[in-house]
């Protein structure tokens, strides 16, 4: 049975010779994430305020706020309160590239279709060698346990593939805590709001472990590691701060009247 | 090695991180973290509109010297002067996008302008199909096809459309690989910015044009306004002076700049390239040289325009163009230079193109494939120089040797154009002699993998010296595939041996 797997949520006419094949007629799912990081008040601007992240040991739930097809009704987003991320973190090394995240053969998947988008999410981090012996996500499953990677210089270089934060966040990364990144990949977070891009002060890939406990305090410029005990110091979000809180690069263009609300 | 290569200043070396190397910097240094550092207490974003800020040298009286991408930041953010670090709104002259990150980037121009929004410019805008191409891939065909519809819809004035995959000469519309067919179709021109959805968009530096990748969000945004928020980078400059030898191609000369500083040497940051070997190149070489700058972590990557460029661009465009120039006080971060006559043929070895090594020195790496093709390697000259290698030689290879033309245009190049000193003869005839594959339809082909049916894809772990632009784990398929980036010549001269080879072996 031959499902068409739009992308434009409703007129797409995509000829017989390229409909789509799903594998299971289309399901109700949650659309993708896209805003993470809603507004806050300007009364506020040292804090980065962000979406509270329920403190369960080895699960992240990702609030999910709606993508708006035309016609369908949307559910708001999760109001910001505490800027605290917290979950099992996993730890990957120097320049990881965008091939190591989401391997190019995955990349017909179209992220603003939501079973492409949640199947994105099953194949993040899978372009990993050998030499890492947990994966990321499980086989058979969508999501990862892990919900905090932390890696070290260069992070995401490579393509300019936007699937590869958007991967991370579909398999449930809520933020990345890297050395340092490649420029794409961190401007494709902030505008995506996918993953929050941390940066870390010093070789944060060489203190943590995968599976370690750790608690981010945003605003506190902290890591905290549960299963070593020890505390880092983050940098500071910078620039790309009020463009993170607005939501991303429509939400913050809006906001600042470049487009229309 | 680097030290017999690159003349010492007369500063003493500031540029610590590069041991070795002489470099030095030019006035206060305009690193990107210390102006994110001074401007801390206020709330200075790397999106923020630019009247929050009261910046020093406003009055207008005086005025810096501005180097070529900061000139292109100005005119295209309609200011007369700005400096590194600033975020403005730049005019996009040209949007490319192809068929991986066309449909999520039109997802999200729908989502956030509306189902019935119409693109800000349907003559601005170049929709080129070109990665999954070849294949029986059903989702890679229904993208080509959701970017049929799109363009239908839109009017888009140019969309390189291919409809029969069985036979692509079938196809007038269609070009191939999206960063050769911008330049032969006459969109890359001085003094312009041109974004695409990918990330060696930066090739189109070669034309003294700002061109980087973006992501599908950031081109979603551009559909609908024309517009994005870029941040003004600082320029390192690589003046690259002396005869280029014979054996030597612009792909030795990348691979020794990013052997230098690395692999995020130039993170953020505006490659400039100058000098008489510069001056001497192609307009493809340049386009080579450029290319792979985002290898290096550059934002994007220049070469001043000159008769070769406007010689190029004759035929192509009639678009009126303004190429800018640096200034002579303009402030770069930091310069390399290069006697170039004192280069010799390189490869990156696995898995990094910042794992530099000489060819020479590899000749005891048995390999099992070659691959000629891709936005770097794949366009008419390279095929030229792989020719001209063979030819030399007389020999057969004695591995698989796979040539992926990049575009239309240059594989009908390969079967027509005749080879100097051949009596006649074309690449194509050449190539059949000397045992490689016949010449694939040109797509980006096996360069970055792909479905699993693409042609040439490592789906093996086998070694593989290839001319294209990455080398990490799995690039081109299988992740203990080992690939071993090098230029036309480099990669036919290891094609005839068997093992990684020098093209002085059969050059000289």
């Amino acid at each position: 049975m031959a499902a068409s797997a739009s992308i434009i949520p409703s007129n797409a006419t995509a000829t017989a010779k390229f409909r789509a094949t799903s594998t299971a007629a289309t399901t109700p799912l949650s659309p993708p994430s896209v805003l993470k990081f809603p507004s806050i008040s300007p009364n506020y601007p040292s804090t980065k305020p962000l979406i509270s992240h329920s403190a369960l040991p080895h699960f992240q739930h990702k609030p999910l706020s709606a993508v708006t097809p035309p016609n369908a009704s949307s559910t708001p987003p999760p109001t910001a309160t505490a800027s605290t991320f917290h979950g099992v973190c996993y730890v990957v090394g120097d320049n990881l590239d965008t091939d190591q995240i989401i391997p190019a053969e995955y990349l017909t998947l179209v992220p603003s279709n939501p079973e492409e988008y949640k199947k994105l999410g099953s194949y993040a981090l899978i372009g990993l060698p050998s030499s890492y012996q947990t994966r990321f996500v499980e086989p058979g499953q969508f999501k990862s346990n892990y919900s905090i990677v932390i890696g070290g210089d260069n992070f995401g270089c490579g393509s300019s593939r936007e699937h590869a934060p958007v991967a991370l966040g579909a398999a449930g990364v809520a933020a990345v805590v890297a050395e340092s990144y490649a420029r794409i990949f961190f401007r494709n977070s902030v505008a995506t709001g996918e993953i929050y891009p941390l940066e870390s002060e010093g070789r944060l890939c060489e203190e943590c472990r995968t599976g370690d406990v750790v608690t981010i305090e945003v605003a506190d410029n902290k890591l905290i590691n549960h299963t070593t005990g020890k505390e880092n110091k983050l940098k500071p979000i910078g620039d790309a701060g009020p463009v993170i809180e607005a939501g991303g690069i429509f939400a913050y263009a809006r906001k600042t009247g470049m487009i229309p609300a | 090695m680097a030290s017999a290569t690159i003349t010492s200043p007369p500063t003493p070396l500031i540029n610590k991180k590069d041991a070795g190397l002489s470099a030095f910097s030019s006035q206060a240094s305009f690193s990107v973290r210390k102006s994110q550092k001074r401007a801390c207490k206020k709330i200075v974003s790397v999106m923020a509109p630019q009247q929050s800020e009261r910046r020093p040298a406003t009055t207008g009286s005086v005025k810096t010297g501005m180097t070529m991408t900061e000139k292109i930041f100005a005119k295209a953010s309609e200011k007369s002067q700005l400096s590194p670090g600033e975020n403005v709104w730049v005019n996009v002259d040209v949007l490319m996008t192809h068929d991986v990150c066309g449909p999520p980037a039109i997802g999200i121009f729908k989502r956030e302008f509306g189902e019935n929004a119409k693109v800000w410019d349907r003559e601005k805008l170049v929709i080129i199909p070109d990665h999954y191409i070849f294949t029986t891939d059903e989702r890679a065909n229904r993208n080509v096809g959701i970017l049929r519809d799109f363009c239908n819809e839109q009017n888009i004035k140019y969309f390189y459309d291919i409809q029969d995959l069985g036979n692509f000469k079938a196809n007038p519309d269609y070009k191939g690989v999206c960063h050769v067919a911008l330049a032969q179709e006459g969109h890359c021109r001085p003094g312009e910015v041109l974004l695409g959805t990918d990330s060696h968009t930066c090739t189109a530096g070669a034309f003294g044009q700002f061109a980087t990748g973006i992501g599908n969000t950031d081109a979603g945004f551009v559909l609908g306004t024309g517009k994005l928020l870029l941040k003004v980078p600082p320029t390192l400059r690589f003046v690259m002076d002396g005869e280029m030898p014979d054996y030597l191609l612009a792909k030795d000369l990348i691979l020794q700049i990013i052997g230098e500083i690395s692999v995020a040497g130039a993170t953020y940051k505006s490659m400039e390239f100058v000098g008489t070997t510069v001056e001497s190149l192609t307009m493809e070489e340049r386009m080579t040289l450029c290319n792979m700058v985002v290898e290096a972590g550059g934002k994007n990557g220049v070469v001043p325009a000159d008769s070769t460029t406007y010689k190029y661009l004759e035929d192509k465009t009639s678009v009126p163009y303004e190429p800018v120039y640096s200034d002579e006080q303009a402030r770069f971060l930091s310069e390399y230079r290069f006697d170039i006559s004192k280069l010799e043929p390189l490869v990156a070895k696995p898995h990094s193109p910042d794992n530099r090594a000489l060819a020479r020195e590899c000749k005891d790496v048995k390999i099992d494939r070659v691959y000629i093709g891709s936005c770097t390697g794949g366009k008419t000259e390279d095929f030229m120089a792989a020719a001209k290698v063979f030819l030399a030689s007389g020999k057969k290879v004695k591995v698989p040797t796979f040539l992926v033309p990049a575009t239309q245009k240059v594989w009908m190049d390969v079967y027509a154009l005749p080879v100097p000193g051949s009596g006649g003869k074309t690449c194509a005839q050449i190539f059949e002699e000397a045992g490689c594959d016949t010449p694939a339809s040109p797509s980006c082909g096996a360069c970055l993998g792909g479905p699993k049916d693409t042609y040439a894809r490592m789906n093996e772990p086998q070694v593989c010296v290839s001319t294209t632009n990455r080398n990490f784990p799995g690039r081109m398929g299988h992740k203990e595939g080992q690939i071993y980036l090098a230029s036309p010549y480099t990669a036919a001269a290891s094609a005839l041996t068997g093992y990684v080879t020098d093209p002085r072996e059969f050059l000289q």
